[in-house]
């Protein structure tokens, strides 16, 4: 399944990094813990989050992850979106919760972190 | 001889509270390993556990001095802080124990993961810490498993 799929599935909108939609995720962490997504996500993951600070991009470029889904209708500010674009890390922003998001995507077969 | 020569030597200062540089040294440690040649995996637990106590510094301290000294089989890395200091490292080793305020929890860090997952992703983790004083974090990582590398 690729970012793609992913941006139709949630009904969400891409923030940054269209050109980069072809990217398969290969596994899904969904938190609120930069703590946990450090400690326990795998690389090439995606990850939703309902956090939108910068910190939660820098996360994403230090564990490898692939793309950041900001839940419930959640958007960061313009820097923050610079800075993914900067790192090349796409960002969708869904109006579904945490739990719904969570759910549609491993309905269609993305599997967690600790699964993949 | 040449296994006693760093490659790369760099020295930044990291302040305490700044949140918006938070990561940047990380992120120049990554680039520069990238450069090295080294593999992904490698990368990603140096990378993981130099952010992690980046953020340490600039969550709990008030300044601190960040080095890294990068080998062709090991990267060396030593984060010295001027802060408050651990009050009980076994403790703070254990995880799910922090003491990370409000704010910092709002912000997704706080989790008390911090120093097991350093120990995690590090082939080797000294801490030395002084009430009052600072905390300094030394760590090192060993490119190939027969010299204490972990295989990821």
């Amino acid at each position: 399944m690729n970012l793609r799929e992913i941006r139709d599935i949630l009904e969400a909108t891409v923030l940054t990094g269209e050109d980069l939609l072809d990217r398969e995720p290969s596994s899904a962490c969904g938190s609120d813990l930069l703590s946990d997504v450090l400690a326990f996500t795998k690389e090439n993951s995606l990850l939703l989050t309902g956090l939108t600070n910068s910190q939660v991009i820098r996360t994403a470029e230090m564990s490898d992850l692939i793309a950041i889904v900001f839940v419930r209708g959640k958007k960061p500010d313009a820097s923050t979106v610079e800075l993914a674009s900067l790192k090349k890390i796409p960002l969708l922003a869904t109006p579904l919760p945490m739990y719904e998001s969570c759910g549609r995507l491993y309905l269609k077969g993305l599997r967690g972190c600790s699964e993949s | 001889m040449a296994h006693n020569t760093p490659l790369i030597k760099i020295e930044r200062k990291i302040s305490g509270g700044d949140f918006q540089s938070a990561g940047d040294i990380s992120s120049e440690v990554k680039k520069i390993l990238q450069q090295a040649g080294f593999s992904p995996a490698f990368n990603r637990r140096v990378v993981i556990a130099v952010y992690e106590a980046e953020m340490n510094v600039v969550i709990h301290a008030y300044q601190g001095v960040f080095l890294t000294e990068i080998y062709p089989d090991r990267v060396y890395v030593v984060i010295d802080d001027e802060g408050p200091g651990i009050p009980d490292l076994e403790l703070a080793f254990q995880e799910g124990y922090s003491t990370a305020p409000p704010h910092i929890r709002e912000m997704g860090f706080g989790a008390g993961y911090g120093l097991s997952n350093m120990k995690k992703c590090s082939d080797r983790l000294q801490i030395s810490t002084e009430m009052g004083k600072g905390t300094k974090v030394e760590m090192e990582f060993f490119l190939e498993p027969s010299k204490g590398g972990k295989s990821s």
